[in-house]
Parts: structure tokens; sequence; C-alpha cells
């Protein structure tokens, strides 16, 4: 403590404590206040009646969508018709912040929501009151972390998932632009949708060819690898011997090379 | 102008280094080795005390390493310093203090002396006819015999690189028509319905009994079932009727070089193999558009049975994978 007090006289000790201060008070308050608009738009999904929610959704659906997807959901040019896409759907592309869409490139990314919990919910109960389509489901619902097994997801994600999202979940490339989006920090219930939708250029694979339990399985892996350390070290993405081969041709040549050349060198 | 051969230059002349001429800088480069040194050496305790202090399953964070092992790091590290800075070291001290002088060494004549050559020669006569070789013919012949079978065995051996031919095995898949397509994994019978439209399944056939599958089965039977909109096909009256209310089934074995291809785009109905990049068409039979693949992927012709579940109607009616050397490519 009395070390820290001599700093008290220091010329900088004032705007520093300032700086600090705010810093803190503005962290807190964005916490905080985050944490409480989730909050209550978690308890406000929960409280509100279908009929209400639906209703909120339409309009949230005029004021946000309605300009690309139609009045009626219907769809217009590049923009898909919704009716009977289902809640899934709805909760995935608006929940992983895919929709509504920056700009109209080749494939919607992933971003931070624009809508939150509460509006996500009721837009998607909108569209499924369209016409039915796979439900949404909230993580609470899908018990991955009970029921998946890793081993069986393994070998699944491997015959289904990796040629196109990478052996270890990292994405990939597609044709003209277009990617595999990686898997790391996911939602469960949003890759559980993705799944049953099938966004984008992604297949649907369906409860059917991929069991729900299986499906589970696939969580479980992928939910695995991203807590996975790096045991080899440095993993360069993961994304196979591309990066890994262009680092030891740079790097490790180039280290060789300088070695050589320091060996041969005569000294002064 | 006439050519006037370059004269030979000549050594040229030594350079001293500051070391030799300038106790100073001696004393320096010797701090400099000493340290060199002594860097191995904190190598080596950072190696022990990896070993002995940190345990096998420490896990710590590094900036760009991420979460890593903290006990195989430490221990590699302290050995990579250790090793390399004792070389370092060394050839620091070298080129700094050691003797510095130059030496011009002229090479020597090759051959062996005359004398010493004949007599080689008169030994190797006379430790001959010591051994009898000339007058004992039964064992020169029966070495010459043993020595020859021996050196056929490993001959013998390279027989198991040419292995037998493969004959027609290439050709053939255990795809027959009735055969029943199963998932893969998981091994279920799958029906029409099972799959919504944009849907694909991983598909393997179903073996006969007792028959357990190998991996070259697996090389040559894969299957990649895919459903889209009737109407979206375009394809002609026959290959039409291969398909099943919309689905499609392709060999997933690439035309080019055998990957599998199954980065299936469902918005542009596209078959993309992560290997060459070919790109094949679903809606006109797996036409190539674009890349190196040659000819179309082959189409397996399928129906559903008695029970309702999909079954292959006919074999493939071509080689799946890639060209090889009889195969009929036209």
């Amino acid at each position: 403590m009395a070390r820290l007090s001599r700093y008290r006289e220091h010329r900088f000790f004032r705007p520093v404590l300032l700086a600090l201060g705010l810093f803190l008070a503005g962290a807190l308050f964005t916490a905080g206040k985050a944490a409480a608009e989730s909050m209550e738009s978690k308890a406000l999904v929960i409280s509100a009646d279908k009929a209400t929610l639906i209703k909120e959704g339409k309009e949230i659906f005029a004021r946000g969508c309605s300009s690309c997807h139609g009045l009626n959901a219907e769809g217009a040019g590049a923009a898909p018709s919704l009716i009977g896409v289902g809640s899934a759907s709805v909760d995935f592309q608006v929940g992983t912040g895919r929709m509504p869409m920056a700009d109209m490139s080749q494939q919607a990314v992933r971003k931070p929501p624009v809508y939150d919990e509460y509006e996500t919910a009721a837009l998607a109960e909108y569209v499924a009151s369209l016409a039915p389509g796979p439900k949404a489901l909230t993580n609470e619902e899908i018990a991955w972390e009970r029921d998946g097994n890793a081993a069986s997801g393994g070998t699944l994600f491997r015959n289904n998932c990796a040629m196109c999202h990478n052996l270890a979940g990292q994405g990939g490339a597609l044709t003209q632009g277009k990617y595999a989006p990686t898997l790391m920090g996911v939602e469960p219930r949003h890759i559980y949708e993705a799944m049953i939708t099938g966004p984008q250029a992604m297949p649907v694979f369906g409860d059917k060819v991929i069991t729900p339990a299986e499906k589970l399985d696939i969580i479980k892996w992928i939910k695995e690898v991203e807590s996975e350390p790096s045991l080899g070290g440095a993993t360069l993405g993961r994304v196979g011997p591309v990066t890994e081969g262009l680092l030891a041709w740079t790097l490790g040549l180039g280290a060789l090379i300088g070695v050589a050349v320091w060996l041969t060198s005569k000294a002064r | 102008m006439s050519l006037q051969p370059i004269q030979d230059p000549g050594l040229p002349t030594h350079v001293h280094r500051k070391a030799d001429t300038d106790p100073k800088a001696a004393k320096r480069a010797e701090q400099q080795v000493a340290l060199l040194f002594l860097t191995s050496a904190l190598g080596t305790i950072l190696f022990i005390f990896s070993y002995v202090g940190i345990p096998q399953d420490q896990l710590i964070f590094l900036p760009i390493l991420g979460t890593t092992n903290a006990h195989q790091l430490f221990l590699g590290l302290g050995l990579a310093i250790s090793l390399f800075f004792i070389g370092m070291g060394a050839v620091h001290w070298a080129k700094t203090l050691m003797p510095d002088h130059e030496v011009v060494d002229v090479r020597r004549e090759q051959r062996s002396k005359d004398e010493d050559r004949a007599a080689f020669v008169a030994t190797i006569k006379e430790q001959g006819a010591t051994a009898g070789l000339g007058r004992r013919t039964l064992i020169k012949r029966t070495l010459g015999l043993s020595l020859g079978l021996a050196g056929l065995s490993p001959l013998l051996m390279l027989r198991d690189c040419s292995a037998e031919l493969p004959g027609d095995e290439l050709a053939q898949t255990n795809w027959r028509a009735g055969t029943r397509l199963l998932t893969d994994p998981g091994d279920r019978p799958i029906k029409p319905g099972d799959l919504e439209v944009g849907a694909v399944a991983q598909v393997l056939p179903l073996l006969p009994a007792g028959r357990k599958r190998t991996l070259n089965d697996i090389a040559k039977d894969a299957l990649l079932l895919i459903r889209i909109r009737p109407e979206e096909f375009n394809l002609d009256t026959e290959r039409l009727s291969w398909t099943y209310q919309g689905i499609i089934a392709f060999s997933k074995i690439c035309s080019h070089m055998g990957c599998a291809v199954a980065l299936y785009e469902q918005s542009t109905k596209h078959l993309l193999c992560p290997c060459h990049q070919s790109t094949f068409d679903v809606t006109r039979a797996a036409k190539v558009i674009f890349g190196p693949a040659a000819r179309p992927l082959p189409q397996l012709p399928i129906s559903v049975d008695s029970e309702g579940y999909l079954v292959a109607s006919a074999p493939f009616n071509e080689a799946v994978g890639p060209s090889y050397w009889e195969r009929d490519s036209e």
C-alpha cells in the first residue's frame, strides 16, 4: 500500500485514475445492460402468448424483412419465399445474424444478431404461422451434453459434414465465392437447426438420414473439438497442410538459410 | 587485340580478425562464447525443470499458440535451447578465437605405387593356391551354387512388387439390381419419404449376408443420394427413368482422380470435388461444368422394392472412379 501511495504524487495520477474509473463504469453498465436486456428478452419469450408473438412478429417482419421477402413472405427475386420454411429456419437465420443481410453478396454471413431473442422468437412464430415447417429449438431442448456421443459424432461428421466444413469444423471454400462457414462458437441449437433446414447452399439432413440422436452426437463432437486444447502447438487455423507447409517453407527454411549464412561468414 | 591469358591472382591476403590483434576484442569474444554456453546450460535446466516440475497435463494459454500443453512445450524449448546454443557457442568460438593460420595442402597422387600393386596381386595369387581352390573343384562348384541361389532369393521377393492384376475388379461394384441403399454410417434402409427436397444422404449398398464391408468396397460403392424437385431435372427419358420422385443417385468417386465428391450446394444444385474443383451439375446427370474431370459421375438407376425401400434397379453401366488403362472411356 505504501508503495502504491507514492504514485499519488505523480502528475499522471489523476488523469489515469479518471480514465480508469470511466472505463470501468462504462464496461459495467454495458455488461449489465446487455445481461438485463437478454434476461428480459428471454423472460418475455417465455411469458408471451402465441397470438401476441405472431402479431408482433408480423409487425417486425413488415418493417425489417418485407422489402425483400414481400409483404406476405411470398419472396421476390433473390429473396426466397418463407412460406413453409418453419420457425427453425427463422431462428437460425435471424439468431445467427445472417438475416437481415447486410448486402446482396454471394452469401449471408454470421454477424451479431440485429434482433434480440424476443424479436427473433416473434418473427419465428409469425413465419411458422404461415405454413407448417421445421420447428425452432431452444438450447435447453437439445441435451447434447448428456445424450451426445462424441465418437459416433466424429464418424457422422467425417461422412456427412467434413467435406464442406473441414475435418475439424473450421469451414472451407465452395464455388464462386461461396463458402461453408466455421462451426466454432456456434450455438448448439443453431447447428441443429441448420441440419434440419439446410440454409443457403447447405443441403438438408433430415431426421431419417441423420436421426435426432445422431444430430446430438455431431453437436457433442463439434463442441469437443471447440474446447480441445492444441496439444501439438499452434494449430494454424486447423485448415491442414497448406498453411503448415507455407509456414515450414518460409519460417523454417528462412531460419535454416539464416543459420547457414552465419555459419559460413568469416568473423572480423 | 590479342587475348591475354588471365593471370593467376594467387591467394587473397590473409586478413587478421580483430580478436587476433586487439586483446579487448578477444576478451569480448570470449565473453560472448561463455554467454552462449551459459544460455545452453539454462536451456538444459529448463528441460530438467519441465520434466520434473511441470505436471504432464498442465495446460497453458499463449498468444498465437492458443491453449497448449506446458509440459511438452517447455521440454521441447529447453532441449532446443540446450542443443542449439552449444553448437552456436562452439562455432562462434572457432570463428573468433581458435587459431586462424592458413595452410596450403598440395594434392597427392591417388594411384598406388607400382611395387604395392604388384605385391597385392602376388598375395592374392599365393593365397588362392594355398587354399587349393583350383584343385578342389567340388567345393568350388557347390560354393558357386550356394552363393548363386542365395543371391536369387531377394530377386524372387521382387515378385511382390507386381502383385496380382486386378482383372475386372475395377469395373465392378457391389451394386446389383435390387440392392438396398443403406445410410452411411448407420446402415439403415432408406424410404423415399425420408428425404426432404434439398436433402442429401451418404449411401452404401446392403451386402449379401455374411459378407463384411472392406475399405476397398467403400472406395468403389460410395453413393450420394440427392433429392430435388422433379421438374428441375434436365434429363433425357432414360436417365429420368433412373431417378425416383426427384431422388437421384451418383457415385461419390470423382471421375478425375477418385476423391469423394460430396460438396453438394443445395442452392445451385452443383456438386463440387474438393481436390481439384471439378464441378458437376446434378440437374443434368452430373455433367462436368468446371474443372479437370473428363466424364460425368456415373449415375445409379434407382427405384423402390415391395417394402417401399430404395433399391438399385440395375448395376452401374460403367466403371466408377478415375480412368485406368483398360477402361472403356467412351
